[in-house]
């Protein structure tokens, strides 16, 4: 026993190594002073992220992405909101079957979804367009928003609404008092999630997108040229910080939210 | 206790589809009372207090607060307020910002807001936790904002539902004190709703006892206790014994009766009570038997055996079979003289006044 003991550590360590150090080499090689991402390093440099700054395509596909981003996470959202609250307040025929087909995009190959969103959106004659690549990024974003707030929904006790009107407070300053900042960080949890989603999807991006690119879809093309290398390592980077920031700005609403949640159980004593 | 009507409910009804939760109730509580009630689960107790909050519309008759008609006022504009069963502390704010909460919208200065609330804090004894975060408190502390938050309006009349089932039992005992000093020092109407009956004749200036949507009974704890009206509210208030008898005379309101060990017996009549004649059942709370020992007497006794014996501590309840009763009489002795250690089967004798019989409509 004592001796798997000890091989647990080395087993935890050599799968995070396996995990992380890939995306570590990520930022390393965006500061090293040479064109390939090979060793020895060649000296610190911030050149390529300088060149980042000049490169107008770049920032075009960056203004998209955030677009894009912007939307999808509002959307899904307010979609999420609606089926979150119906989910958690209301009993209806058919809420689990409801609720499985709402949650199935997360478990259906992107790739199909992508290529009958495809499919649809040429059938319709419609323009392929940021729009398009909105659309069916909410799609596969609504079930992460929902999962999201329905465990913030569910912490919200009608009897916080009942106790605010007892007090004196008409229906609209209940919804502003207590209703609003209640669930508030699960709703910021749900925008950041997807945001994030969104910002590094890349499937449902390429098929659906037309001429105006977005970050992860330049990112591909500009992998065919071994001199822009290093530029996209400096982008790449730069979205890890951005994604890891989100994350951990999220996780933080969602443990509000949960702490929330938490205190509608009365303890004993 | 009741100087004058502090709340009139007229003919009130609540029909959830062909279901009433309440049906046609009236009551009377007066300024200044402790006013509990009563009754199991599903009775309709709660209904009846949403209907006084104003959460629920009744679906016939009226309601009126210190002479005013507030049938179809909404909550807010009700002076009532409320501590919730699960207390429905706002998470997002501290203690003080939980117990200015109602103030706010009064637009008081911020002095005056101050101080109402430091007083409400001071009230409940939570003038040191101001500043705590919601979901650091106890469960006994989130009782006491709850109260404070609702004390802090000054309303007419408090409406507390089952406020202290989410306590464990020593906590809760302790809060039953406080809360009936507590409703003493403000002066102001207090509803309790409960299905402890411990609690209520703890609390309570009046008990109206409830079943299936209707008032059994209203009167004081004392007399609900010893002179209960029927079967099913003498069940409710804790162990009775009963016991058939035969009406043997009817006359100024009082019923002479035979009892099969008893013997003739004089019992006041129960409002609502018909029977003239025929079979009747008689009520006797077990602490109303005593054990007799050796070179005890006492002017009324009977004999029996010990059948049963369950050890409570403080206290023993005994059953003690007595020929010509189909079951046996539970009594209860404080553990004091040995009663904890009667064999089964032993030989006794019982003391019981006949005063505390009582006539029992069914």
């Amino acid at each position: 026993m004592s001796g798997r003991l000890r091989l647990l550590p080395v087993f935890v360590a050599a799968y995070l190594l396996f995990l992380y150090a890939p995306i570590l080499l990520i930022p390393i090689f965006s500061f090293n002073n040479a064109a390939s991402t090979t060793f020895p390093l060649a000296g610190f440099t911030w050149k390529w992220y300088v060149t980042l700054a000049g490169n107008t395509v770049m920032l075009d596909a960056a203004r998209n992405s955030l677009i894009v981003g912007v939307s999808v996470s509002i959307l899904a959202t307010l979609f999420g909101i609606c089926a979150a609250r119906a989910i958690t307040r209301y009993d209806f025929r058919g809420k689990r079957l409801t609720s499985g087909l709402i949650m199935a995009p997360l478990f259906l190959p992107e790739i199909i979804v992508a290529i009958s969103l495809l499919m649809i959106v040429l059938a319709m004659g419609a323009e392929l367009s940021l729009l398009t690549v909105i659309l069916g990024q909410t799609v596969f974003c609504i079930p992460y928003s929902m999962a999201v707030l329905v465990s913030g929904f569910e912490g919200f006790d009608r009897s916080l609404e009942e106790a605010s009107q007892d007090l004196g407070e008409t229906a609209f300053g209940t919804f502003r008092r207590v209703t609003l900042p209640v669930v508030a960080p699960a709703i910021l949890s749900s925008l950041l999630v997807a945001f994030t989603i969104s910002l590094d999807e890349f499937i449902l991006a390429f098929f659906l997108t037309g001429t105006q690119q977005t970050l992860p879809v330049y990112i591909w093309g500009q992998l065919r040229f071994a001199a822009k290398l290093p530029s996209v390592l400096a982008l790449g980077s730069l979205m890890l910080l951005a994604s890891v920031f989100l994350l951990t700005l999220a996780e933080i609403f969602r443990r509000r939210a949960e702490s929330r949640k938490i205190l509608q159980e009365v303890p004993h004593g | 206790m009741a100087d004058r009507s502090m709340i009139s409910i007229h003919g009130i009804s609540k029909y959830y589809g062909p279901y009433p939760a309440v049906s046609s109730l009236s009551l009377e509580i007066g300024g200044g009372e402790f006013f509990s009630l009563l009754g199991p689960s599903g009775c309709g107790k709660t209904t009846l207090l949403r209907m006084i909050a104003g959460f629920v519309e009744p679906t016939d008759g009226s309601i009126r607060i210190d002479g005013q008609d507030v049938t179809g006022t909404p909550p807010n504009r009700r002076p009532t307020n409320m501590v919730f069963q699960n207390y429905a502390i706002f998470p997002h704010l501290n203690v003080e910002e939980n117990v200015g909460y109602g103030l706010k919208r009064l637009r008081l200065d911020k002095t005056e807001e101050k101080r109402r609330i430091g007083e409400a804090l001071e009230q409940v004894r939570l003038s040191t936790l101001g500043s705590r975060k919601a979901h650091e408190l106890s469960g006994g502390q989130r009782q006491r904002v709850a109260l404070a938050r609702a004390l802090v309006m000054r309303p007419k009349v408090l409406l507390l539902d089952e406020p202290l089932s989410a306590l464990d039992k020593k906590l809760r005992e302790q809060m039953q004190v406080e809360l009936r000093s507590l409703q003493q020092a403000v002066g102001i109407t207090f509803i309790l709703v409960t299905h402890d009956q411990y609690e209520a004749l703890a609390m309570s200036d009046r008990i109206a006892v409830m079943f299936a949507g209707k008032l059994a009974q209203v009167a004081t704890p004392k007399e609900i206790y010893q002179r209960p009206v029927n079967r099913q509210v003498a069940d409710f208030l804790g162990g009775m014994n009963f016991l058939s008898a035969t009406v043997t005379g009817d006359a100024n309101g009082k019923v002479a009766a035979r009892t099969d060990i008893f013997g003739d017996v004089v019992l006041e009549k129960p409002p609502g009570f018909t029977a003239t004649e025929g079979k009747v059942t008689l009520g006797m709370r077990p602490e109303r038997l005593r054990l007799l020992w050796e070179g005890e007497t006492a002017p009324k006794e009977i004999q029996g055996t010990v059948s049963n014996r369950h050890y409570f501590g403080e206290t023993t309840h005994l059953s003690i079979a007595v020929d010509g009763l189909s079951a046996p009489l539970s009594i209860i002795e404080t553990n004091n003289y040995g009663a904890d250690d009667l064999p089964i089967g032993a030989d006794v004798r019982l003391a019981y006044d006949p005063d505390a019989l009582v006539l029992l409509a069914e």
